[in-house]
């Protein structure tokens, strides 16, 4: 790796989880190593200060060159019938060169997250939402209801940069802003105590048990009586109080994380949550944020849909675009034998590894997979550090530029799907 | 490479040519002058009895975009009707309502068109606008930064800045969003919404600044006009439709006190609330006031019957139409404190009483309006109709009695409360020429597009002389974009990447100080973020940034 001299970076775009926050400080060093040094969090450290192993292209665990690879790559691709690109874990110039070749062989596309945000996406497709952004809940929540998730764990500085900011638009006393947890048990709710210290209100309750509480709570927002005193241990009256408090906040802002809510009918409560929003909208302000997002998931999504018109889960084969949100997803097209090779790409995370198959596999990853159980393994840059990318929010609004930060030897995603297309 | 033309009728109003026979010649992607006569021709097209023009171009068109791409997430079922397979040349997609990007770009350029303007960038998501129109191969695009409900400007106006100060922000916000244009969407009201307010009519104050849509317009498009930006403030007005609201739509013509003003999808805007069902026309006032008013311009957004999508920054009035949405679903946005959108899946149906009356208000305002060089062709795609659907209304004005016979399948009410049937105007190929190229180019401020003469880019559509207006303009026998042939009967044939169109006023960066400590106390993203770099447009080989021409910044009017 070429030598270079150290420097600091200002406003670097961390793109560790959806929130890219693009305050942070990073030095590097005379051996290319990078430090988060201000306003990180442990998502963007570790993302930022992965020392990156040596590593080279190969065939079936066989150090060959970058050529060897793609054109071994383009092989297997011309003799296939219904290739699966699977991870995608990349952002948008990467997602526009995947596109093109998926197009020109005919592949399957499915996203690694996309189990978690079809809870979200099927609410779209199904009644729609009302959501806002971050900077509006920077400069307006005055009540933040946090649904079956602790948000930090998915987006470690989401209260600092949004809800307990000092200063906001409207002169507004940010530190005396509410926060109810519901549903979830053992939720880590410091992150919810007020500059104040003032505690969060917390309605816990099984996590199974969370669509008939929103349910509940909706019927509730909606005016309906409810003949039970209690849902899933939360006392009715518990519920009442805090429709009462949503009714009466000027800019509430009802948060849940796709991927916490593991549980039959996530896409329903989701929608009962969005449901229960609409219903606060007759009378005051009230809006949706779906928050979490990582590995690229909401480029990925965003770049599928204007190039396509579907988000992931789609497919080529028939030389137009398809989707099907169930069908198309990589576990039962590879479990019904439907795939015949699988490309698996996640240029930002090592540790999101391809399934095991017993089709032609080709992996087009960070440099620390390895890969040597794949018929090819391309390595490649990661987009905000060692190449310049794009890429979308979690809110879905805003995508930000992703910065160089030191030379690589390796290509990026973009040019090696390029070049194997080319290669075809 | 040298091409001629040969023979053409041409239609090139820029130069009042009407119709007269000529040769046309092409020089590496412009237009040039007859050359000598031992010069080489490389290819000639005999285009005997083929009708001539510059390639059209759509000054308001959702096609990228944020609430495009929610438009096009939410809709799986309008885009399994419309698939689009791929070819050697072109990538597959889907159409209709809201098309894929790449679609977009083919069927534009199969229609003739060779630009399109997308009229509302929202400058926090102005990446996102530029990442899909760079996705949109062939045409041209262009965007309006959509301002007038974003927080720093409204703290400016009850701050009662110097207007010099709000000529220097919108001169950056245009630098900023890679615009070519300003507009505002129901000024102030996307704001209003933000803290709880439902309407706001043109002299009702934002409950938070205190300040009105009328001084938003005021402040707006004199800036435009110091500026020495071409394209006038273009407008969605307040009210959008609420019955009554011409009444909104005749006084905000009078707000900007004599500086230009465009009235965008003013159909949506010139309703009565006349007859038993309170909603009529309002076409006639409108189109006299346009009539008399020159410093007004106007596209219709005429809608057409069938499914489509609506797709606004107006969440304010989106929210209150989120009722009507059919399919029955609703994507309502509050954006960055910088402005929002909604998105309402919509049905128009000839035997509903409003909608039928609202086909009807729209005609009649594309019929009563005297100057084409100031009326425009749109449906506001996809709000009143998708694109595509252009060449129908096209036959609809050029051929009344094709119009008559439309109007006599709709709702009976709607029929007995227009005067559209009375009307016999058709338009010529001389005046669609105007709306569609001549007057488009002007208004935008394309100073090298929308006409044939010598040192314009050689963007040129030929048709056939089809009395059948709607089959003519729907499949030209060869369009050019700059100089190459890229549709051939109806179908593409080359694939290339068009510019994008922006201008890039004056002003002083020293406001940049301010905006920076803004952006770092307020927002969620740093200010250098918010900008748009050319290098992002031009990423992956994409046609580049072109800057047209401002007039150079004037002098403070007062």
């Amino acid at each position: 790796m070429a030598n270079s001299s150290a420097s600091t970076f200002e406003a670097v775009t961390c793109p560790a989880c959806g929130l890219l926050c693009d305050d942070v400080r990073i030095e590097r060093d005379s051996t290319d190593r990078l430090k988060v040094v201000d306003k990180g969090c442990a998502m963007s450290v570790t993302f930022f200060e992965r020392a990156v192993q040596k590593t080279s292209p190969s065939i079936g665990g066989k150090a060959v060159s970058l050529t060897e690879a793609i054109n071994k790559a383009a092989d297997i691709l011309r003799s296939t019938n219904q290739p699966l690109f699977a991870g995608l874990g990349t952002e948008v110039q990467g997602m526009r060169s995947v596109l093109s070749l998926a197009d020109k062989v005919g592949a399957a596309l499915d996203h690694m997250n996309a189990d978690n945000s079809f809870r979200n996406t099927l609410v779209v497709q199904n009644s729609g939402w009302q959501v806002t952004t971050l900077t509006e809940v920077r400069n307006r929540v005055d009540l933040l209801l946090v649904i079956g998730s602790d948000i930090v764990s998915h987006n470690p500085r989401f209260f600092e940069r949004n809800v307990w900011n000092k200063e906001s638009m409207f002169d507004q006393d940010t530190s005396a802003r509410e926060v109810v947890y519901l549903g979830g048990q053992n939720i880590d709710t410091s992150a919810g105590v007020s500059p104040k210290g003032v505690k969060p209100t917390v309605l816990p309750c099984d996590l199974e048990s969370l669509p008939e509480v929103v349910a509940a709570l909706r019927a509730i927002i909606s005016g309906k009586t409810l003949i039970a005193t209690e849902v899933a241990g939360i006392k009715v009256s518990d519920l009442e109080s805090l429709s009462e408090r949503l009714k009466a906040a000027k800019y509430s802002v009802v948060t849940w994380v796709s991927s916490d809510l593991n549980i039959a009918h996530a896409e329903l409560t989701i929608q009962n949550i969005t449901g229960l929003v609409i219903k606060l909208n007759a009378k005051t302000r009230s809006s949706g944020l779906p928050l979490g997002g990582s590995e690229g998931d909401s480029s990925v999504n965003q770049t599928s849909t204007w190039t396509s018109g579907y988000p992931v889960r789609s497919r080529f084969a028939r030389k137009h675009p398809e989707y099907d949100p169930h069908h198309f997803s990589a576990a039962q097209l590879l479990n019904n034998g439907e795939a015949d090779a699988l490309v698996w790409i996640s240029e930002f995370n090592p540790d999101k590894t391809p399934p095991n198959v017993n089709i032609p596999k080709i992996v087009i990853g960070h440099a620390n997979m390895q890969g040597n159980d794949a018929d090819v393994f391309i390595p490649v840059s990661t987009s905000g550090i060692d190449n310049t990318g794009t890429m979308f929010r979690i809110d879905s609004s805003v995508s930000l530029p992703l910065g160089k930060l030191r030379e690589s030897a390796l290509p990026s995603l973009g040019e090696v799907m390029a070049a194997i297309e080319a290669a075809l | 490479m040298l091409i001629k033309l040969s023979g053409g009728k041409v239609y090139d109003p820029a130069h009042q040519i009407d119709g007269k026979v000529m040769d046309i010649y092409i020089r590496d992607g412009r237009i040039v002058s007859r050359p000598r006569d031992d010069e080489t021709i490389d290819q000639t097209y005999n285009l005997n009895g083929k009708v001539v023009m510059a390639g059209a171009i759509d000054m308001h068109t959702h096609i990228g975009g944020g609430k495009v791409n929610i438009a096009r997430m939410m809709l799986p079922e309008d885009h399994r009707a419309d698939p689009n397979e791929h070819s050697d040349l072109c990538r597959s997609g889907c159409g209709h309502a809201a098309p894929s990007s790449f679609t977009t770009g083919y069927r534009y350029a199969e229609m003739g068109y060779t630009a399109a303007f997308e009229p509302a960038l929202s400058p926090v998501n102005a990446r996102q606008s530029h990442l899909e129109m760079g996705d949109t191969p062939i045409i041209d695009k262009g965007g309006y930064a959509m301002i007038g409900s974003d927080d720093y400007f409204l703290r400016m106006l009850t701050a009662k800045k110097d207007q010099n100060a709000i000529n220097d922000y919108v001169a950056w916000i245009m630098h900023a969003s890679q615009a070519i244009g300003i507009k505002v969407v129901n000024p102030g009201g996307i704001s209003a919404f933000k803290f709880n307010q439902r309407a706001l009519d043109l002299d009702e104050k934002n409950v938070h600044y205190q300040v009105t849509p009328r001084e938003v317009l005021k402040a707006l498009s004199r800036a435009v006009h110091e500026l020495g930006v071409p394209h006038p403030l273009h407008v969605h007005a307040n009210n959008l439709g609420v019955p009554g609201n011409m009444d909104t739509t005749l006084k905000t013509m009078g707000a900007s006190e004599g500086y230009p003003l465009h009235l965008t999808h003013i159909q949506f805007h010139s309703y009565g609330t006349e007859g038993d069902r309170k909603f009529s026309s309002g076409a006639a006032q409108i189109a006299e006031a346009m009539n008399k008013n020159k410093h007004i311009s106007a596209d219709v957004g005429q809608i057409l019957f069938n499914q489509t999508v609506t797709a606004s920054g107006d969440n304010m009035r989106q929210f209150a139409n989120s009722s009507l949405a059919s399919p029955n679903k609703s994507v309502i946005m509050d954006i960055e404190c910088d402005s929002g959108c909604g998105v309402v899946p919509f049905k128009y149906k000839d035997k509903n009483f409003v909608n039928a009356l609202q086909w009807s208000i729209g005609l009649e305002i594309f019929l009563l309006c005297d100057d084409p060089w100031r009326t425009f062709l749109t449906t506001d795609h996809p709000n009143g109709a998708p694109f595509t659907s252009y060449p129908h209304l096209i036959r609809l004005l050029m051929d009344k009695s094709f119009r008559n016979d439309m109007f006599t399948k709709l709702n009976l009410d709607a029929q007995a409360m227009s005067t559209l049937n009375s009307i016999d105007r058709e338009y010529s190929l001389y005046e669609i020429a105007i709306m569609t190229r001549a007057g488009a180019a002007r208004l935008v401020g394309l100073h090298d597009r929308g006409h044939l003469g010598v040192g314009a880019g050689a963007d040129i559509t030929v048709y056939s002389d089809n009395p059948d207006r709607e089959k003519m303009f729907e499949k030209p026998d060869y369009v050019f974009k700059d100089g190459e042939l890229v549709v051939k009967d109806g179908q593409v044939v080359k694939v290339t990447w068009g510019h994008t169109h922006t201008v890039k006023p004056e002003f002083d960066r020293g406001i940049e100080k301010d905006i920076k400590q803004y952006f770092d106390t307020y927002h969620t993203m740093s200010m250098e973020n918010f900008k748009v770099s050319s290098d992002e447009i031009a990423e992956g080989g994409r046609g580049g940034v072109v800057v047209q021409a401002c007039e150079g910044r004037r002098e403070k009017s007062l």
